[in-house]
């Protein structure tokens, strides 16, 4: 990125952490946790120790980072080296993110940048200017992209809570400032579990690495009792109402999956698992030693807020999560796909010279579709 | 702390508690290897190791948890309490391993049947206490089942590689998984066995008993032949790091866990930082100096100095790096590929 881009982008979210410091809240146990940071074309700094929101808003003011983010983990010592920082324990993280979701609109709001020639393009493979396969991909999502994303979240909290007991009033979840969601679980059984146990509960909870068996299929001795009951609890009931559609059906189905057999079961409970199971990622609910956004924190990959979600279904992050100022900036726009943040329209754009309002140019200049004229 | 009585600790002799009733007979320990009385003790206490190093469970004179003498109860605590000298004098650890084994299954089949007995209610509170004392479960029966929180369970079976112990193949309901006797005291096996194994280790080893030099003799060179001589390697990489080198070849994007998996996989095999890093210059997103600090931080000698290691087979399931084949042959490391080991087996 270039300086004067990144002077813009500077400018801006220190405009925006100066006038919000209402949304910027450090997390509870807040001595106890790491924070860390980013510049602009810069590595990470991170174990910081920080006691309070005064000392986070100084922190801001004075770095006016790219990135900030706190970890989940509690330490005795958050600012030593991982070794010593003495783990204590750990919030449950999620990140669910619409690029993980095999969507079928993705295509066409996803364009690659080369990495060799700069060359902005629609095509995913090769850069049709100087033929390299090195592309970077940038993606503008859409409604369709956040109304998944949404609903991988229901997904998720109905797994947390009616399996895992969860109190509703523990799970928390954020706009990522992307293309996402990140739910946080608070005082749960699992605040002690480590890194290995914590893979164990991605595979419960996105319904990967299950048997036959599990389901009431077995390669010997099958026994119709032993299929899943419509209004079973857990993974069984959800998989019956995927599979048996009605009540009624269940009996005419079982006979079909006894008769296809048990590979062929297995093959069907990997389509079941990749329709039904919820999409997280798995690498960062496993970290317990990762800093994670911090809420409230603006997101350098698109210059929208992390921001908590009250109402769901309702929660418009277009609208909602651009805080950044109306002023008229100008800039080269290179943006083959056209996108709406705060109920506006823009681009397409090709290689053009535009005035347009902040936000939309730092949400450009963050994908590398634009620089500052 | 459990009240026992003798009937208990004939079922669970590694108990606290045990050695008491031994000191409370005043039988010295070198009165083992002369007094013909106490010959029968020490006779049991071979054969009840000599099972355990053939891989089988030793079949108490105990009956469903009873014994008509109660010097057949005595013998069964004794005997298990002169095993362990026995061991310690052999000094090998394979004995050790071999014996803590045998003897967690042991205690594993009457832990099982007292939690099975329905009808008594002392014999399953007692086992659930010994699941509690010991390992810090909270187990809860419920109807024929017994309840224990997720997190707990995740904990004990985290180290289970078949695949019905996964969570998702238990009856999840409400934060707990619903488990039969036998599974909840399977899913203590392991660390019964463990804890067995610290009690042999931390017992103090006692000066050679006279009397039963040829028998510890003979347990040294059973547990000699037991030891793995050595081991070879193919010297092929496992298909989940062809994979990654595959996609790295193409110049199609590995994700961070997948480089994380090549790089320790490779550093574990002796190559240097040097040699592995030009195997990332196709990824779209090269930076020398970021893969170089990298490898630098996974080998070592950079950053804390902690040197990573290769992922599990299990982990790199959830992250989608496993590319299974039957060579794998239940390895649960990609270090561990094409690994044979040898025993120099009689």
């Amino acid at each position: 990125m270039q300086e004067n881009d990144i002077q813009f982008l500077e400018d801006s979210f220190k405009k925006y952490y100066f006038n919000h410091f209402d949304q910027i809240k450090v997390p509870e146990r807040t001595s106890e946790r790491e924070f860390g940071y980013q510049k602009f074309n810069s590595g990470m700094t991170r174990h910081i120790s920080i006691k309070n929101d005064k000392e986070l808003h100084l922190l801001l003011i004075q770095n006016v980072p790219s990135d900030v983010y706190c970890s989940n983990a509690y330490y005795t010592f958050p600012n030593s080296p991982m070794n010593e920082k003495d783990w204590k324990e750990a919030d449950l993280i999620f990140d669910i993110d619409a690029k993980d979701l095999n969507l079928s609109c993705r295509e066409s709001h996803t364009i690659s940048i080369c990495n060799e020639c700069n060359e902005v393009s629609k095509n995913l493979t090769r850069c049709l200017k100087c033929n390299s396969s090195k592309l970077e991909k940038k993606s503008l999502p859409c409604k369709n992209c956040i109304d998944a994303s949404k609903t991988e979240v229901s997904k998720l909290s109905e797994v947390l809570i009616d399996d895992l007991a969860i109190d509703r009033e523990n799970i928390q979840v954020y706009f990522s400032g992307n293309e996402g969601f990140h739910v946080y679980v608070y005082n749960s059984q699992f605040q002690q579990i480590g890194s290995r146990e914590r893979s164990e509960l991605v595979d419960y909870i996105s319904l990967r690495g299950a048997i036959p068996e599990t389901f009431g299929m077995k390669k010997l001795k099958q026994n119709r009792a032993s299929f899943p009951d419509f209004d079973e609890k857990g993974w069984r009931g959800r998989f019956s109402k995927q599979v048996f559609g009605s009540k009624s059906k269940r009996s005419k189905i079982i006979t079909e999956l006894l008769s296809n057999g048990y590979s062929s079961f297995q093959k069907m409970l990997d389509d079941v698992s990749e329709n039904i199971g919820v999409k997280i990622d798995p690498n960062v609910t496993m970290d317990i030693h990762r800093i994670f956004r911090l809420p409230g924190s603006i997101n350098s990959k698109s210059g929208l807020t992390k921001i908590h979600c009250d109402d769901l279904s309702k929660f418009d992050p277009y609208t909602e999560a651009s805080f950044l100022s109306d002023d008229s900036v100008e800039v080269f726009a290179n943006c083959p796909i056209e996108f709406r943040l705060k109920n506006k329209k823009f681009g397409p754009y090709t290689n053009e010279k535009i005035t347009m309002p902040t936000f939309a140019a730092v949400y450009m200049i963050c994908k590398k579709l634009a620089r500052i004229a | 702390m459990l009240e026992l009585g003798t009937d208990e600790f004939a079922k669970y002799p590694f108990l606290e508690g045990a050695g008491k009733i031994l000191k409370d007979k005043g039988f010295p320990l070198s009165q083992f290897g002369t007094d013909p009385d106490l010959e029968p003790v020490v006779k049991k206490a071979l054969h009840r190791l000599k099972v355990s190093t053939q891989g089988g469970i030793y079949k108490s004179d105990i009956v469903d948890g009873q014994a008509s003498k109660s010097f057949v109860l005595e013998k069964e605590i004794f005997s298990f309490l002169l095993a362990i000298v026995l061991i310690k004098l052999t000094g090998m650890h394979t004995l050790i391993k071999r014996f803590a084994l045998a003897e967690s299954r042991r205690a594993e089949n009457h832990l099982e049947k007292d939690l099975g007995k329905a009808s008594d209610k002392s014999k399953i509170d007692l086992a659930i206490r010994i699941i509690y004392d010991l390992f810090n479960i909270d187990v809860i029966k419920e109807n024929d089942f017994f309840k224990i929180p997720v997190s707990d369970y995740l904990k004990h079976s985290i180290d289970f590689h078949e695949r019905e112990w996964k969570l998702i193949n238990r009856h999840v309901e409400n934060g707990k998984v619903l488990l039969t006797p036998d599974k909840t005291v399977r899913l203590i096996r392991k660390e019964l066995g463990n804890y067995i194994i610290s009690k042999i280790t931390n017992a103090p080893t006692p000066p050679m008993i006279p009397g039963l030099e040829n028998i510890v003799n003979e347990l040294t060179s059973i547990g000699k032949d037991l030891t793995p001589s050595y081991t070879v390697t193919t010297g092929e990489y496992p298909p989940c790091i062809k994979h990654a080198i595959d996609i790295l070849e193409k110049g199609e994007n590995l994700p961070h866990s997948g480089r994380f998996m090549l790089a320790t996989f490779l550093l574990s095999k002796g190559q240097s930082v040097q040699q592995i890093a030009p195997l990332f210059k196709n990824a779209p997103d090269y930076n020398e100096r970021v893969t170089l600090y990298q490898l630098n931080h996974l080998s070592g000698t950079s950053g804390s100095g902690t040197q990573y290691s290769c992922p599990s087979c299990e982990k790199l399931k959830t992250q989608s790096l496993c590319f299974i084949t039957s060579d794998c042959d239940n390895i649960v490391n990609p270090s561990q590929f094409g690994r044979k080991k040898n025993y120099a087996r009689k």
